[in-house]
């Protein structure tokens, strides 16, 4: 798989209503080096992912508009109000949050539970408590997502400008800072070199 | 014997009798340099949040009609953090707890709760003593 050069780390929202399993959650991201925002249900993820309850499926705001991208979602399954799979149907819905990963966690291990979420597009199923051994699950998920994102960009570049000037080099690296990701349609820094073809397994 | 020696005498006991479960090694692996005080932080949440469930389930289990829905979601509650941190004795007399809610056994609830509250306590207890004990190996004296 072809690495993207960057130096910011990827950005884990986790939704748990619990207090302590949100401190473990937290620690467990950010010991895989991960920057980790934390909140306490599914509305207040919305409200974070700049979404509102009522009209996800509908005009979104476009991510590229969000203060901090996020990579990866989180969520516990059973919480009041709007359970994780609420939550995950509604990024599902969205047009600018559809991409994102989603894993979604429970103490429960209920197959049709699991298979349910799966179905719904959830990349990853944790049974609680959640392991450090998990963390490594979840990079090759945002990756393979900013892969499919990065090529389903470089096929529109191709198909709206025949000028090459904006096509990836080598030597493209992001900046460090968050304006990386707050990148415009046309900005190209962090597109794969064409003959690095994503490999999805 | 020294703060460290209890320590790891205290910790060693509340694995030996059930009180713990390998979920709780994770934990402190989890401690390091850049959050030092991570156990303790979890712990002491853990501890609050179930001093909060306990009260909430003696509210709803008092009431002349009983939800035995909103019982559940509050064990349930209990039960997760419980795993999470690695209370095991408690985790399992939630349990036992969701079960009785199944069977919408007001009394065999009533029951459950004692137990629940009893377990709490003790662990409760066992972990104050290690935060103490904690501080003390920390080079802090012991306050309460």
């Amino acid at each position: 798989m072809a690495v993207v050069a960057s130096e910011t780390p990827f950005h884990v929202l986790a939704v748990d209503d619990s207090l302590p399993d949100r401190k473990l959650i937290e620690r467990l991201l950010k010991t895989s080096s991960f920057q980790v925002t934390t909140v306490d249900s599914g509305s207040k993820a919305l409200q974070f992912l700049g979404i509102h309850d009522d009209d996800a499926s509908t005009v979104s705001v476009h991510a590229h508009q969000l203060d901090v991208a996020v990579n990866l979602i989180i969520t516990d399954y059973c919480m009041p109000g709007m359970t994780g799979y609420d939550l995950l149907k509604k990024i599902k819905e969205s047009s600018s949050l559809r991409d994102i990963p989603v894993v979604i966690m429970s103490s429960e291990n209920i197959p049709s539970r699991i298979n349910r979420c799966l179905e719904e597009g959830a990349d990853e199923f944790f049974l609680k408590p959640v392991r450090l051994s998990d963390m490594s699950k979840l990079k090759p998920h945002i990756l393979k997502s900013r892969c499919r994102e990065h090529y389903q960009q470089e096929q529109q570049h191709q198909q709206s400008d025949s000028n090459s000037n904006d096509c990836s080099s080598p030597t493209n690296k992001s900046s460090s800072s968050d304006s990386s990701r707050k990148r415009k349609a046309e900005d190209n820094e962090e597109i794969l070199p064409q003959k690095n073809r994503p490999r999805h397994s | 014997m020294s703060a460290a020696n209890q320590l790891a005498a205290l910790i060693a006991n509340m694995f030996a009798t059930g009180l713990l479960d390998d979920q709780f090694q994770q934990l402190q692996m989890l401690q390091d340099p850049s959050a030092p005080n991570f156990v303790s932080e979890v712990v002491t949440l853990f501890c609050q949040d179930g001093e909060r469930i306990i009260g909430e389930l003696a509210k709803q289990l008092d009431k002349p009609s009983v939800d035995f829905d909103r019982v559940d979601a509050f064990v349930h509650q209990l039960k997760g953090s419980s795993a999470s941190v690695g209370a095991l004795k408690v985790k399992n007399t939630c349990i036992q707890f969701c079960e009785l809610c199944q069977q919408k056994s007001k009394d065999g609830c009533l029951k459950t709760l004692e137990t629940v509250r009893i377990n709490f306590y003790e662990l409760r207890g066992k972990f104050q003593t290690m935060l103490q004990l904690e501080r003390q190996v920390n080079g802090f004296p012991p306050n309460n």
